[in-house]
């Protein structure tokens, strides 16, 4: 199975990506946002960063990419989409997500080990979690504050479509403590904590709770 | 040539930390009496032409677009001048 990993000028995270995608058995297609050409993957790992230097607002410059010209009516059609940090925040600007992701409540850049809790292990990329199961993701970012009107929120809330909580402090002010969101479908999701960071004993600080993610997909390929 | 202002604000129902910070740090510097603070962003946008309705009907098409995110902004269009 082919997961593209997508790599916008000022993105950190894409190797970290291709290399917890390849510890999982999945091999990591490097994308180049310059490209109309999504190379035939069967799924998208949009990774964190800053890209195009986070320029206007987030995500709001990468949202017109090639490459996201390509993206957006595949995640329609159903193509499984993951979005990290600067992943999730284009996520939103590209309207694949509802809401957006403000400035830190507190005004600081956070960077620390994170209580997250999962709630929805229905959607591609949540598969191998157990509904409630509570895990510990690095996150690092300072814009992250999940916000959204009331009537986007209360839709998310009955729909199941809260797929990831703080747990513990909230790190940014996110409303509900909204950690991560998925579509209707289930097969875009986006979440500011890394789980690409946390899949090796040696350099996951908080452990190796993020392979559950790339397991989830892999197996999610593999069945289909 | 003319100059078309966009400016960028933050809805009212979203928390803008930055504005507070700005209003704590008001009276520490001696200003007095100024009850809150929002910051936005402000565009100038110089259009080839004259600034008439369809020119500025494009620069609201541009802000829409690109200059705000409408999920989470307000923006307001007007001709300089």
């Amino acid at each position: 199975m082919r997961v593209g990993v997508v790599t916008f000028p000022g993105t950190l995270d894409d190797q970290d990506a291709a290399r917890a995608l390849r510890l999982a058995g999945a091999e990591a297609v490097p994308l180049w946002h310059a490209d109309h050409d999504l190379k035939g993957v069967d799924a998208v790992f949009l990774p964190g960063g800053f890209s195009y230097g986070d320029y206007l607002r987030c995500g709001a410059i990468s949202r017109f990419a090639p490459l996201m010209t390509e993206l957006v009516p595949a995640a329609q059609a159903g193509l499984p989409v993951l979005g990290t940090c600067n992943g999730f925040q284009i996520l939103c600007e590209a309207q694949l997500l509802p809401g957006a992701l403000v400035r830190n409540a507190g005004l600081h850049y956070v960077c620390r080990d994170q209580g997250i809790r999962v709630d929805n292990a229905t959607t591609a990329w949540t598969a191998d979690f157990s509904e409630g199961q509570e895990i510990t993701l690095p996150v690092k970012h300072g814009e992250g504050r999940y916000v959204a009107d009331a009537g986007t929120l209360a839709e998310l809330e009955s729909s199941g479509r809260v797929v990831f909580r703080y747990t513990g402090s909230n790190p940014n002010g996110s409303l509900n403590d909204i950690a991560g969101i998925t579509n209707e479908a289930g097969n875009v999701v986006g979440l500011m904590p890394h789980p690409e960071h946390a899949v090796e004993e040696l350099t996951g600080a908080p452990g190796v709770d993020g392979r559950g993610f790339f397991s989830s997909i892999v197996r999610k390929l593999v069945d289909a | 040539m003319a100059r078309v202002i966009v400016d960028v604000m933050l809805k009212p129902e979203i928390l803008d930390p930055q504005g507070q910070a700005i209003a704590r740090a008001l009276p520490r510097l001696g200003f007095a009496g100024v009850s809150d603070v929002r910051q936005g962003k402000r565009f100038e946008v110089e259009v080839e032409g004259p600034a008439d309705e369809a020119a500025i009907a494009e620069v609201r098409k541009m802000a829409e677009t690109l200059l705000a995110n409408t999920v989470i902004e307000d923006f307001v269009v007007r001709v300089e001048g």
